[in-house]
This record gives C-alpha cells, structure tokens and sequence, in this order.
C-alpha cells in the first residue's frame, strides 16, 4: 500500500496532491497531507480511534466532504488524527476508520489550523500510475 | 496582460470588463495598473466576471484593490443583490464568516510601552490563547452559548466580559440581526464552544502599535488619536463555529443552485435565491457566526486590558483602553443604496473588502459621523497598519466598501522555503519589534517580505476615492497563533 502526498503552491493558503493505487487509498493519503499541514504525524501516537461515514454529490465532492469530515470531528473533540483506513466506498459515499489522539502541546508540533477544504481546483482522477487528487485548503 | 477577454481602462484607478457571455453587469476592479497585472496572472479577473452572471446582481461586480483569487469569488470581491431578484453565496462571505479587525486605544506612549515589551508580550501570551489546540478561558453553557449567537456582544457583557461603552463602536451596535441559532449544526457548536476569546492561526494576530503617522489632522483628533500613541490592533473572525458554519451551509447551497438551474460558470459561486428556504437558512446562521467573532474579539479585548493592567500596575479604564472601532472584512449585510437613482434594498456581500461608510450615513457612530465610518487595514508586521475613514464618493463607487488588507505578494511554500522564522524573528526583534509565535517556523509564512505593501493598496483607495488614509501605525509587539 502505497501512500503519498505533497505540497503545493497557492498563493494565500495550502494544498496537496495526493496519489495512491487505488482511490481509497489516495483518499487515505489525502487526509494524511491535510493532517501533515496541521502537526507533525509522527508525533502523534494512535490511541483513540473514530468511526466517520460521508456522503457526497459524487466522487470529487466525496473528497472535500471526507476531509471536511475530518478536519470538523478531529477540532470539535480537540484531536490530531495520524492513521486513516477506507473500510467501504462506494462513488460518492465512504465508510472509514482514524486513528490519533488528544492535543498535547507539550509534545505536539501545532503548525497551522486549517479552516476548510475547499473545492477550488479540485480533482479526483486516474492518473499515469494509478490514482490522484489535488486539494486546496483555506488557512 | 493576458485574459481571455478585454480589460478597459476608465481612469488610473478603474479597469471594466465589459459584459460578455453570461455575464449580466459588467465587472469593476479597483487597481493600479500593476496590480491589475497581477491580478490577471492569478486568474482572478475570471473571478470577477464569474460573480456578474450570478441573478439580480446590481451596478457591476467590483474588486477592491487587494484582490486575489479566492473560492469563487475573488478576495476583495463585493457583489450587491436585489432583494427580489438576487442571491446570496456562501462565497461571496468566506469561510472565516465576520473575520474583521478592531482597534483599542491607550494612554501609553511608544518609549513607555518598549520599556514594558517583554513583559507585555509574556502577559498576552498567557490572557489570550492563539493557534491550533487552543482552548478559551470564557466557559459557556449551551444555552449561554445560544445567547451570544442570538444577541451578540450584549450577552457577553451579561456575562461579566467586556464593556458596555464598546457597543456604540462595534458594527451594528454589537449584534447582527436576524440571526438563528436553529441553522447552526450541532457540529458549529462543538467546534467553537471552547473557542471564544481565541486568537486563531495563519494571518490572524493581535498586535500592539504606535501611531507615526497623521494624514487628517480632524479625523485624527476625532478619532482621539495622536502622534507616538499605543494602540492595539486585533485581527481574528469566526473560529471554527464560523467555518464550520460556511461549510454546512456551501454544501447545502451545492444543491440549490443546481435545483434552481443557476448556470454556475464555477461550482464554487453556489448560492439560493433570496425568497428561498435555504437563503434564509444561511443568513440566520451567518449572523450567528458574526456575533461569535464579535464576541471573540471582544473577549480578546477583555483579557487583553486585564493583561495591560496588570503590566501597567493600573486599570484598562484609567489607561484609556477604550474601543476606535471593531469592522468585519467578510460578511453580506442588507444596506440601501442607489441604484440607477433609487434607493433599493440591496443585499451586499463583501469577502476581504471592508465597509467604508461616508460621513452622515446611518450605522456610523454619532462620535464618527461627520468624519465617516472608521475603516481599519492591517498590513504587515514589519512595516505599517492604517486607519482610515470612509468618504461619500464611495457610497456610490463601490457600495461604501474598501480594501481589507496588504494581500500576499508570495505564497505561503514559497515564503517557507525562502525565509527562516526564527531568523525573522531576531531581524524584527534588531528594529525594535517583538514578535511572539507558537511556531517560528511557521512564522515564515507571515513575514514581511511575503506581503505587498499595504501602502500602495491604500494610495490605489484614495486615489479611487472610496477612503481616505487618517493615521499610519507602526508594530512594536506581534502575537501569532
């Protein structure tokens, strides 16, 4: 299983290409790229684990709303989230699992709090070696 | 300057896009003609032209001079719908829903405040918590909760927060109408229970400065203002109660606007029309938002004069602490103007572009009303901030609006890659301004260097006569979350 993402240029805020064999995985890298701009993954231990179903107008739509998922779960308990399992996804609908933990800042790297994923730019596709996504972020 | 339609000039300060294609106004972007040149690289003219297909829009779709492209409508976009006709749009408003900035005043001078830096900066940190984790010392009950959302900054004094004198300088009295807490999902409330009287992160800050520079010696002395006073500037919105908020409801209107067959040239300018459920759903749910970040930045404000006090060995009332103005860079508001000669209900949405109203109109304080609405610009922490004061000729030109900011000249990767935080922070620190970060590295993203000069936009509003510059500030103390 292969997951990958990275940075990229925009002027006022962030965002990550991700790429994966298989679109559940690139959804997995996706969330890990959200996660990266936030703290430093590995600092974060899986302790808890939450439970997140999404459903979407269709499968680009499907991206933003699993990030935004995410991003609201993980701020309204306070969490950092480091480890994503796809475990059903249809077209435009998923079921999932996180793993992470409660925001300790004395061992947490907090960088920056994302406000949102937007859908500016947005793309969920098949690439040359398997699958892709852009998304930009507003922080 | 490439763009896939033509641009005309007007004057030195006005570019128009003709109509053409779907658009039903033509477009307005208030510039030099630099920055209109940028503009166009960013693609952001496009944005422009996109927000004037968009029903019952009236007059033109404007961009204030920082204009950059944003989630379908350009940042320092401002778009007027009838009330009848029109729509509202999400992203007309933004993700940071009410983000907006305020100014306090004080007593102190620079020499007695730089004698005090340290301290100062070490008794902010600990009264107001900023960046990503952080959790407010205000605990609400849910139905406390409900109460700021419904009633604005008056039920936070009620509850022992802030001062009733700062009503008055607050837009609209403190509390934004018609705002329903019903349309908040149980989400909003999870993520901004613990978030009032937080600073939040990226190029939020609360700041401290001095004046250097007086341009209008009355609107000055109005404005209770002199040469080498402290001031403190806060610069914060929503939290996420407020994003969440923009989240929920874009998602809804994804829908609507394709029920209501809106041919959309972008998914991003979703909207309903204004006779619609779910518009109604919005705007309830959008003031709620935009009394929280009232409510935030006067929490702020309260533990910052509790911090000044104790520095000072005083209390904030006896160090003059009062409130200038507190004004929101991100909102839609029903405001009358002239359209064609009439007076009409307009529903106006501005996104990175700030109320600027002229002397004489309804909703500036009495204190300001012959002067005009106080518009407050941050810039960046290295060089300056302004004050400065709505004019009449803008009530006409752009629906009393102005810029809001310097806007980025480069990107936040960029600016990463390039500068060093901590080397940034010892640079200000050498001219004499302190600058406090949860995380130097990240501090990169928000140097100096990575803004344009908010002069230059400034100069452009003038020269566009939509404001008029009053006083310069320079920092002297940065709080970054």
């Amino acid at each position: 299983m292969i997951t990958r993402f990275e940075a990229i240029e925009h002027t006022a805020d962030k965002g990550i290409l991700a790429y994966g064999d298989t679109p559940a995985r690139v959804l997995e890298s996706a969330a890990l790229g959200m996660f990266s701009i936030m703290t430093d993954l590995e600092l974060v231990r899986p302790r808890e684990t939450i439970e997140v179903r999404v459903t979407a107008q269709d499968r680009e739509a499907l991206l933003v709303e699993w990030l935004q998922e995410l991003l609201s779960r993980s701020q309204a308990a306070n969490l950092l989230l480091a480890r994503f399992r796809i475990t059903r996804l249809e077209e435009a609908a998923l079921e999932a699992r996180a793993w992470g933990e409660a925001i300790d800042p004395s061992r947490h790297t907090l960088k920056v709090e994302i406000k949102a994923a937007t859908y500016h730019r947005l793309v969920f596709a098949p690439g040359a070696d398997g699958w892709m996504a852009r998304v930009i972020f507003d922080v | 300057m490439e763009t896939p339609f033509p641009v005309e000039r007007l004057d030195e300060y006005r570019w128009r896009i003709p109509r053409h294609g779907g658009m039903r106004v033509p477009g307005l972007v208030f510039a030099s003609r630099s920055i209109l040149e940028q503009a166009a690289t960013e693609k952001a003219l496009e944005q422009v032209a996109n927000v004037a297909h968009l029903p019952g829009i009236q007059g033109a779709s404007l961009a204030m001079p920082d204009i950059h492209w944003g989630y379908g409508f350009p940042i320092g976009g401002v778009a007027a719908f009838d009330a009848s006709e029109g729509v509202v749009s999400p992203g007309g408003v933004g993700y940071d829903i009410s983000c907006g900035v305020r100014l306090l005043r004080t007593t102190i001078t620079r020499k007695e405040l730089l004698a005090k830096s340290d301290e100062l900066a070490e008794a902010l940190v600990k009264m107001v918590p900023r960046g990503l984790g952080a959790r407010g010392r205000v605990a609400l009950s849910r139905s406390e909760m409900e109460g700021l959302l419904r009633g604005g900054v008056p039920e936070l004094l009620a509850l022992g927060i802030g001062w009733p004198e700062d009503l008055e300088f607050i837009e609209e009295h403190g509390c934004y109408p018609g705002a329903d807490p019903r349309q908040v999902s149980e989400r909003a409330y999870e993520r901004g229970g613990s978030q009032v009287g937080t600073l939040g992160s990226g190029n939020h800050f609360l700041e401290i400065q001095a004046v250097d520079e007086i341009h209008d010696e009355d609107g000055a002395r109005l404005m209770g203002l002199e040469l080498e006073q402290v001031v403190v500037m806060i610069h914060s919105g929503s939290r996420g109660f407020g994003h969440q908020v923009a989240a929920d409801h874009i998602k809804v209107m994804n829908g609507v606007a394709q029920q209501a067959r809106i041919a959309l040239p972008d998914r991003q300018l979703a909207c309903a029309p204004l006779d619609t459920r779910e518009a109604g759903a919005y705007l309830g749910a959008m003031a709620c938002a935009a009394n929280f970040a009232l409510c935030n930045r006067e929490a702020m404000s309260h533990f910052t004069r509790q911090a000044f006090g104790r520095v000072f060995r005083s209390d904030a009332r006896a160090l003059g602490m009062s409130l200038l103005y507190d004004v929101s860079h991100n909102l839609a508001k029903w405001e009358r103007h002239l359209v064609d000669g009439r007076e009409r209900e307009l529903l106006v949405h501005r996104k990175g572009a700030t109320r600027a109203f002229g002397p004489g109109r309804p909703g500036v304080p009495a204190r300001y009303l012959k002067m005009g609405q106080p518009v407050l610009i941050p810039g960046d922490m290295g060089r300056y901030s302004f004050i400065l004061k709505g004019v009449e000729s803008g009530m006409e030109r752009s629906f009393g609006s102005t810029c809001h900011g310097a806007g980025r000249r480069m990107s936040r990767h960029q600016a990463a890659q390039s500068i060093d935080g901590r080397q940034l922070g010892q640079q200000l620190r050498s001219e004499g301004i302190l600058v406090r970060a949860t995380n130097m590295r990240e501090l990169s993203e928000e140097a100096p260097a990575a803004y344009k000069d908010v002069q230059d936009i400034v100069e452009v509003c003038e020269g566009a006569g939509l404001s008029r510059r009053v006083a310069r500030l320079r920092p002297l103390v940065v709080l970054k979350g």
